[in-house]
């Protein structure tokens, strides 16, 4: 009975070209960890160049904000009509790009795509940063910062609420639930593997890494209690990744302005969310992989999926964002109509054309095996989606300002200045410093899970015995 | 509001403005009729305006950036084409006195999110500067870009001693990082309360004036409560048909009876800017009686 199922299961995988396998199945357990455990050790020459260049941008942003807060919001040259500039656009800039890190960690992990392990650990961990990246800019783009808890809803004695039914308080109510329950879901996921580190670490390290690991010691009651739980956080995190940048969406489509008055924003909003986060994952993939070595982890098969997966969603942005122009010009709404045309003939219409050419025509690349497979090739191409997208929440908020209902009020073009720019370069250093120090600190890469790849590949077909008939 | 409130209706938490009525036994509310007739751009009223609420000028450098706080702006208008083949270079440009519109309903109120731009019982869309923590929104959403932002700290710069002397110690100085807008002077409005609350009556027609409506050369800027149906403004409304809570007008039902007739200048002449929008103002401003024709 056994020998004849194992004999059609041998002429079944014959006839079929054995896929590529994501991660090399010999690899023994104890490779796993000391692989990963050299990550947070000594790291390539490139390491330092990328964390100091991101430290000097982050300063230098930093002065720039000194500089605006102490002056006024006027030295960032926000004038009557232009009133958010760069500020709101590289916040939704942030927001999206968190998005992906959830769709890694959570929604694939309920989906049980196996591929995603060792990739979801750093993934989520940019959630994370660039989360607390786009609080920053709320912060830099208010007026007076020093009274931003206006806006959360807590007790007080006055019994002054905030106004509900601004989209800027679901903003803040939603992102600081997201901020909250990715935090939580990315230290959860990581506690096996800071006991590892805690059971190689000698010293302080090993005092920071037992504190961090909270007793953990791998047995059976823990694993199932871990389990559950870290499912349960995934599905509780799942409905939040989508609604906060739908919400952020609602900032634009509740208002009455032309070109943001569109009910189908908050898909829009969403897939750009996840398009860009996973450009930006594939920019890290690339990069944690030459400088922590993690070639047998981070492997071509991975970012060939990864590379799938963008090109599925870049589609998905490029439909909703073609339905939007349509719903647009076949409506009845002259405004809306004109913002349109002078998108894409007015002072913008470089960055509007560019923007639909990055955004929509240049991941067709990654339909090309010969291009996907390719590292530098897909370096250059994920900074490019990812400055497509960028360019796209720009084009979202200042033409409406440059041309809106009051002619009045039209201008010739607005450009940002030093400043702005300024503040913005620092939150690409800010982000890219946190993350790289992340990678230093923690385990970038889930040991446990990839050990389970490792695990279920390699039991040998003799050992898979049908299950006992029932009585 | 009771948790009664909240079980069983949710639509009562939600106010809805316009509401039908919802002035008729209230004492005030405010408006405004402007005749672009009478109106020659001679910038009085924005004079009057900066003096009167402590507007800071910030310069022609910063003016030139569009970062001005004029909370009143003269706009010019020219007719088609450029200005050397226009129908009539001789008569100059059209002006439009635009300052914050006070709609009934506002986009600026739904949005601020700290409820910091808000709508008084008498009718008047209100700033609380101590509550604007300075998201802007308010002015994202204004259609007609009357909101002025305190980029400067100009307490600081703009009025170098001994000018100080001349701010006016009814009206707040209002720091950086703060959103403003013309209050229709509300400084006068309710000093003109409390005098008439003294004396037992409420405010007569023409008792208070706004400061633009009281330096206007040629009265080209009417001011008064509309709650008081024998006052200038509410007869004027009444005269131009317009309907300060309808969304269509006895103005635009007139033009297509023109219109179907071949006439092409109506009687009535009496709108609100971007009326479409469904902001339902609370300034009605009077078309030119100047045409291509006379």
């Amino acid at each position: 009975m056994s020998d004849t199922f194992e004999e059609k299961e041998v002429a079944v995988e014959l006839r079929f070209q054995p896929k590529p396998k994501d991660i090399d199945e010999d690899i023994a357990w104890a490779q796993i960890n000391g692989d990963v455990l050299r990550s947070l050790e000594r790291p390539r020459p490139l390491y330092w160049v990328i964390f100091f260049g991101s430290l000097a941008l982050f300063l230098w942003g930093v002065y720039c904000e000194i500089y605006q807060y102490n002056t006024g919001l006027g030295v960032a040259d926000l004038e009557n009509p232009q009133v958010w500039g760069l500020y709101i656009a590289t916040f939704i800039f942030w927001i999206g790009m968190s998005h992906s890190g959830t769709l890694l960690s959570a929604i694939l992990h309920i989906m049980h795509a196996d591929w995603r392990k060792p990739i979801y650990r750093f993934a989520e961990a940019m959630t994370t940063f660039s989360l607390m990246t786009a609080g920053l800019f709320v912060l830099v783009h208010l007026g007076r910062v020093w009274q931003f808890y206006y806006v959360v809803a807590y007790p007080n004695e006055r019994w002054t609420w905030p106004n509900f039914s601004s989209p800027l308080v679901w903003d803040a109510t939603a992102i600081g639930s997201y901020l909250t329950t990715s935090v939580i879901f990315l230290y959860f996921g990581m506690i096996p593997d800071l006991a590892i580190c805690r059971d190689n670490a000698t010293g302080f390290r090993r005092t920071f890494y037992r504190a961090l690991s909270i007793g953990w010691r791998g047995t059976d009651r823990q694993w199932s209690n871990f389990r559950v739980t870290y499912l349960t956080i995934a599905c509780l995190l799942i409905p939040l990744a989508v609604s906060v940048h739908s919400i952020v969406a609602t900032d634009f489509a509740v208002s009455q302005q032309p070109g943001w008055h569109t009910t189908s924003f908050p898909p829009y909003f969403v897939a750009g969310a996840l398009y860009s986060g996973c450009a930006a994952i594939i920019t890290l993939f690339i990069i944690l992989r030459y400088t922590f070595r993690f070639e047998q982890y981070m492997t071509i098969p991975i970012l060939e999926k990864l590379c799938k997966l963008t090109f599925a969603i870049s589609m998905v942005w490029t439909y909703l964002n073609f339905i939007e122009y349509a719903a647009v010009w076949y409506g009845t709404d002259e405004f809306a109509k004109q913002s349109l045309i002078y998108r894409a003939t007015g002072d913008y219409a470089w960055w509007w054309w560019s923007m639909n050419i990055l955004g929509s025509v240049v991941p067709f690349s990654l339909t090309l095996k010969r291009l996907r497979t390719n590292i530098p090739v897909m370096l250059v191409v994920s900074i490019l989606l990812n400055l497509g997208m960028w360019i796209e929440r720009f084009m979202i908020v200042t033409p409406t300002f440059a041309h809106g209902y009051y002619p009045w009020t039209w201008t010739q073009g607005w450009w940002p200045n030093w400043v702005q720019v300024g503040i913005v370069l620092g939150s690409f250093g800010w982000f890219n410093m946190l993350f790289m120090l992340f990678c230093k600190i923690f385990p970038s890469v889930s040991m446990y899970e990839v050990k389970e790849m490792v695990y279920h590949r390699r039991l040998p077909r003799k050992n898979l015995k049908p299950l006992p008939a029932e009585g | 509001m009771s948790l009664d409130n909240l079980t069983s209706n949710w639509s009562k938490l939600r106010v809805k403005r316009p509401q039908p009525d919802q002035y008729k036994d209230a004492p005030y509310k405010w408006g405004m009729v402007i005749d672009l007739d009478a109106c020659t751009g001679c910038n009085a009223c924005t004079a009057a305006c900066y003096a009167e609420n402590n507007l800071p000028v910030v310069g022609k450098h910063r003016f030139l950036k569009g970062q001005a706080m004029h909370w009143l702006r003269i706009e010019r208008y020219w007719g088609e084409g450029t200005e050397s083949t226009q129908e009539f270079p001789e008569r100059g440009a059209q002006f439009l006195p635009m300052m914050c519109q006070q709609c009934e309903a506002a986009p600026c109120e739904i949005v601020c999110p700290v409820g910091a731009t808000h709508h008084t019982p008498d009718g008047l869309n209100s700033q609380v500067y101590n509550r604007c923590i300075g998201s802007r929104y308010c002015s994202a959403n204004c259609p007609y870009k009357v909101r002025y932002f305190n980029w400067f700290n100009y307490p600081e710069s703009a009025w170098p001693s001994p000018l100080e002397q001349q701010l006016n110690p009814d009206v707040t100085v209002r720091s950086k990082g703060v959103m403003e807008k013309c209050t229709f002077c509300v400084q006068r409005l309710t000093e003109a309360k409390d005098r008439a609350r003294t004396e037992k009556r409420t405010v007569r027609d023409g008792e208070v004036l706004t400061a633009c409506a009281q330096a206007c050369p040629t009265s080209a800027i009417h001011f008064g409560n509309m709650a008081d149906s024998s006052s200038a403004v509410a007869r004027m409304w009444k005269a131009q048909q317009v309907e300060l809570s309808a969304d269509r007008q006895a103005k635009d039902d007139q033009r297509e009876i023109d219109e179907q007739q071949g006439k092409t200048d109506g009687v009535l002449r009496g709108y609100r800017v971007l009326e479409q929008l469904r902001t339902y103002p609370s300034v009605v401003y009077l078309e030119r009686i100047r045409s291509s024709e006379v």
